[in-house]
């Protein structure tokens, strides 16, 4: 029998409350109220309680553990995943995969664990102004998180899946290394996507939240954080609402939440949301602006052999390459990497419908497949997209897909289809709407070349959300400081990767522990200067 | 069936309403679920009913009772999956069955002639190609709604499985009590 820790710390007396299953009103009071409990709001929660602050968690998605991930993609979408796994930006045109349960992301995520690119850093200090986010500045604090979360090279063997990548890869002479992972103990499974059934995956799930639940955190969850109300430079109080599921409107009972400070922790969507709803000081229009995906297109392989794509950890090799050969701002780059491959999931992102799609579905057992996550926000022309709220005041991002993106996607294409020949591809299609069998390397560098590049013809999809509350040390063209500190509400705080001035150019589990970590042991350091931890 | 012609004409009149409206607003019905159901009215529930054996061509079983089982535990899964969307996803999804639900709406935007219990595979699945390659960005999304709803209702039963070759999700013995 595997042991749930978290079953086992209810039953021990953590302070936990289901707000959709309460219907009265309610009052909390804490030191810090924290909105959101993945990567940012984790590790803020475990380091505020620790150094003896008393913290409400608030999470609009469930608490769900390892008791009740049972490796079902029909189950864990609806349960874990933002609207099922089915976001979509406003046109359509992107499907964003978005954690939704105690833990964010970091409960479905694929483990891919990597320090924020030195590229990355030099141009948010070069275009952003930012003068404390060097590598120097930071390495210690992504130390510290790889250290608390086991992130290390994992010593496995790569599944097949991501083994043609790499294969691939080097009979083309392109690098391609291994990713670390935050895991501990891992079965190699392969179902990280759809929570970890044996705790190995050291999710904030498993770690930060009972780190601080243990010193006597609140974690209430099912509950959405409406609003702030802000009275000149303070927020006074919070107002949330219960959320029975992702389709769910919020229910009646109120909790009104008190406390010194506030932290914004709900992720690029999220916390954007928060503060348009709440009409949060906001001068130069900057909330929701500036929001980045990693817009991904994918490609699929028929191999002559099994592939499985189904078993083993899903994510584990990369290629920069196509980072590394453009200047950062220039053209724009992308990270190759593979996926997982279960039922639903390829069936959703395969193109067309009947016997073609059918087709593809009946070889999925040799089914291979590489992504291609395009870096967004560093080209002049690339500024991302847009959270707005929608009449009921979710938010919905508009993110117009342009020319430098879709010549990006093209050239992503050709990549990914010039890799899967060379490791031996019988044939290779381009996940778009007019995508066809392609038999050869020669004959696909002519159809890729002919595609047309629009939204709603090339399938795109994206995980990380990143951005929309820009730090930087300029009030007019920042929403928050390099604390994370609101440029105009001084007891606001913003810890998650919406504070990222761009996309990452990685997957950006650990570049988002690293800031939080320091910007939640700086506000500690303010809130409890004379508490011993 | 109307000519190319016709259909272009009527094609673009619809378009650009969708394209400039979003979905086309019409009330109708008021969508209380059929019975036994969580969020399909009787009208949607025929037009899916009508959906599955186009865009399942091929995958589902072929006859009999296991297909009669599977087309039905498809558009049960549809019907739940919906309820997992947002709130206003849910209501472009409700806009989209009342224009297909009308016989004008079924006529001149999918250019099926036929009633939905009437039109045959070969028929839905034209007017889905035509979807898919629209110039209009919504027609587009349409089709991606559909099919993606409708696929991922058959690939998360476990009686696709087998024919695609996937096992199911290993058994962790040393969990069992």
């Amino acid at each position: 029998m595997i042991a749930d820790p978290i079953r086992e710390g209810i039953a021990g007396g953590w302070k936990i409350i289901d707000a959709a299953a309460t219907e009265r009103d309610l009052t909390l009071e804490a030191d810090v109220v924290i909105a959101g409990s993945g990567a940012g709001g984790g590790v803020t929660a475990e380091i505020l309680a620790q150094a003896g602050l008393s913290v409400v968690i608030v999470e609009e998605g469930p608490l769900k553990s390892s008791s009740d991930f049972r490796m079902r993609e029909r189950e864990a979408y609806p349960q874990l995943y933002q609207e099922s796994a089915g976001r979509q930006t406003k046109d359509k045109a992107i499907t964003i995969f978005q954690g939704r349960s105690v833990g964010g992301s970091t409960t479905v995520n694929w483990t891919s664990s990597f320090r924020t690119p030195p590229g990355t850093l030099e141009h948010w200090r070069r275009v952003h102004g930012l003068s404390r986010a060097g590598a120097a500045d930071l390495d210690p604090w992504f130390a510290r998180m790889e250290e608390r979360l086991s992130i290390a090279p994992w010593p496995v063997a790569p599944n097949e899946n991501n083994d043609i990548l790499r294969r691939g890869c080097e009979k083309l002479g392109l690098p391609a290394a291994a990713i670390r992972r935050n895991v501990k103990g891992c079965w190699n499974l392969g179902y990280c996507g759809m929570g970890c059934p044996t705790n190995a995956k050291q999710s904030m799930l498993v770690t930060t939240i009972p780190g601080a639940l243990s010193r006597g955190a609140t974690l209430v969850h099912r509950a959405r954080l409406e609003r702030l109300v802000v009275s000149g430079d303070r927020v006074v109080h919070g107002i949330a609402r219960g959320v029975a599921g992702p389709g769910s409107q919020p229910g009646a009972g109120t909790i009104r939440l008190v406390a010194r400070h506030f932290v914004l922790a709900s992720g690029a969507i999220g916390s954007p949301a928060i503060l348009l709803r709440s009409a949060v000081a906001d001068p130069q229009d900057l909330v929701g602006r500036r929001t980045f995906l990693h817009p991904t297109v994918v490609s699929a392989a028929v191999m002559p052999w099994a592939v499985k794509g189904f078993e083993g950890a899903p994510q584990t090799i990369y290629s920069d390459h196509f980072l590394d050969s453009f200047p950062v701002d220039g053209p724009v780059g992308y990270k190759l990497e593979a996926p997982p491959l279960h039922p639903i999931l390829a069936g959703i992102t395969l193109p067309g419908h009947g016997s073609v799609h059918g087709n593809w579905m009946r070889d999925f057992t040799n089914l291979q497949v590489v992504i291609a996550l395009l870096r967004d926000g560093f080209h002049p022309a690339s500024s991302g997209g847009r959270v707005q709220l929608r009449d009921d005041g979710t938010p919905e991002l508009d993110y117009p897909v342009g020319e430098v993106l879709w010549d990006g996607m093209r050239r992503a294409y050709l990549s990914m289809a010039e890799i899967q020949f060379a490791a031996g591809a019988k044939t290779v299609m381009s996940l778009h709407a007019d995508g066809v069998p392609m038999a050869s390397w020669a004959q696909a560098k002519a159809a890729i070349l002919s595609l047309p590049m629009a939204a709603l013809h090339a399938r795109v999809v994206s995980a990380p959300v990143m951005g929309g509350c820009a730090m930087g040390p300029d009030a007019r063209s920042a929403v928050v400081d390099e604390r994370g500190r609101h440029h105009h509400v001084g007891n606001l705080s913003v810890h998650d990767g919406s504070v990222f001035p761009t996309s990452i150019g990685a997957n950006p589990q650990l570049s988002i522990y690293g800031l939080a970590a320091r910007m939640a042991t700086e506000l500690a350091g303010e809130l409890a200067p004379a508490r011993p931890a | 069936m109307p000519t190319r012609r016709q259909f272009l004409k009527v094609g673009l009149a619809s378009g650009a309403v969708l394209a400039g409206t979003g979905w086309l607003v019409l009330r109708l019905g008021g969508g209380k679920p059929a019975p036994g159901r969580q969020w399909l009215d009787e009208r949607a529930a025929v037009i899916v009913e009508a959906l599955v054996p186009a865009i399942l061509d091929g995958s589902l079983p072929r006859e009999g009772p296991d297909r009669a089982t599977a087309v039905r535990e498809v558009v049960e899964a549809f019907d739940r999956a919906i309820t997992g969307l947002a709130p206003a996803v849910q209501g472009e999804i409700s806009q989209l069955f009342s224009l297909l639900g009308l016989g004008a709406g079924r006529f001149i935007v999918a250019g099926v002639r036929s009633s939905w219990p009437e039109a045959t595979p070969e028929e839905i699945s034209a007017f889905l190609s035509r979807w898919r390659a629209s110039r209009f960005a919504s027609l587009r999304a349409g089709y991606q709604a559909l099919t993606q709803l409708v696929i991922a209702a058959w690939y998360g039963n476990a009686a696709s499985w087998k024919a695609i070759g996937y096992p199911g999700p290993p058994l962790l013995a040393s969990r069992s009590p």
